[in-house]
């Protein structure tokens, strides 16, 4: 006889309360990042010098200003589910762990939002 | 610890260190260096939108030694998160998994992230 409770038996999760759904998108935002993480490195290379001009035209090109923003939200997106389960991992005081989480969400997202605001002051600017 | 006194399975610390653990606690210490590189990032595409000369403050900032040590440190972190990530997305398929060629994959690993950061550099400056 099973102790489960039909509630539990039919959403199939377990004692994680999660799906796949974190693994899967990790690994999808690990694929996107080989490609625009190798595009950015290669850009970069590419790049006649660090200095501003250099580095606000190659910006003001609409297909690398995408890039750069799709780079950016990637990079936050997948930082923030590896963060989130290095917390989940060494994080066991309940208060602490949803505090940390908390912290590292609204951190993630504001780095994202301030990367893709600066490339859109550069790139309409 | 709640439970002294009582017997204790063997800890990472008694353990001659294979290869693969190592690279293994690697790939989360790349990560999460990269979650605070990722911080850095966002600061050179905001200062950049600010102006000229915000950005030659910036610029300013991380071309001293401990500055470029940080940005080869992200680069060659990148260069082998990314290399020891797609090892992770062949072992997804189920593949690699025997010894020797799990073995043999990390040395890869870490000959492909020293070899290429040495390139990226060589190429950029």
């Amino acid at each position: 006889m099973s102790l489960r409770t039909p509630l539990g038996r039919v959403l199939g999760l377990g004692s994680a309360k999660n799906g796949t759904d974190h693994w899967w998108a990790q690994r999808v935002s690990a694929v996107a990042l080989i490609f625009l993480g190798g595009w950015f490195g290669y850009s970069l290379v590419r790049l006649e010098s660090q200095t501003y001009l250099d580095v606000i035209r190659f910006i003001g090109q609409p297909l690398n200003a995408v890039l750069l923003a799709l780079l950016s939200l990637t990079l936050a997106y997948h930082s923030y589910l590896g963060v989130q389960v290095v917390i989940e991992d060494y994080v066991h005081t309940p208060g602490t762990k949803v505090v940390s989480l908390l912290l590292s969400r609204f951190a993630h997202v504001f780095v994202a939002i301030a990367a893709v605001y600066a490339i859109l002051i550069i790139g309409i600017g | 610890m709640s439970n002294s006194g009582r017997p204790l399975s063997p800890h990472l610390s008694i353990y001659r260190w294979p290869i693969t653990m190592v690279l293994s606690i690697l790939h989360r210490m790349t990560g999460v260096a990269m979650s605070i590189g990722l911080i850095v990032f966002a600061a050179w595409l905001m200062q950049t939108a600010a102006g000229p000369e915000a950005h030659l403050r910036f610029n300013y900032m991380m071309s001293g030694t401990v500055g470029k040590l940080l940005l080869i440190g992200w680069s060659c972190a990148f260069f082998f998160h990314a290399a020891n990530g797609v090892r992770h997305l062949v072992w997804d398929t189920g593949r690699g998994f025997d010894k020797r060629q799990a073995d043999r994959s990390a040395w890869f690993v870490i000959a492909f992230s020293v070899a290429v950061t040495a390139a990226f550099w060589w190429a950029a400056l």
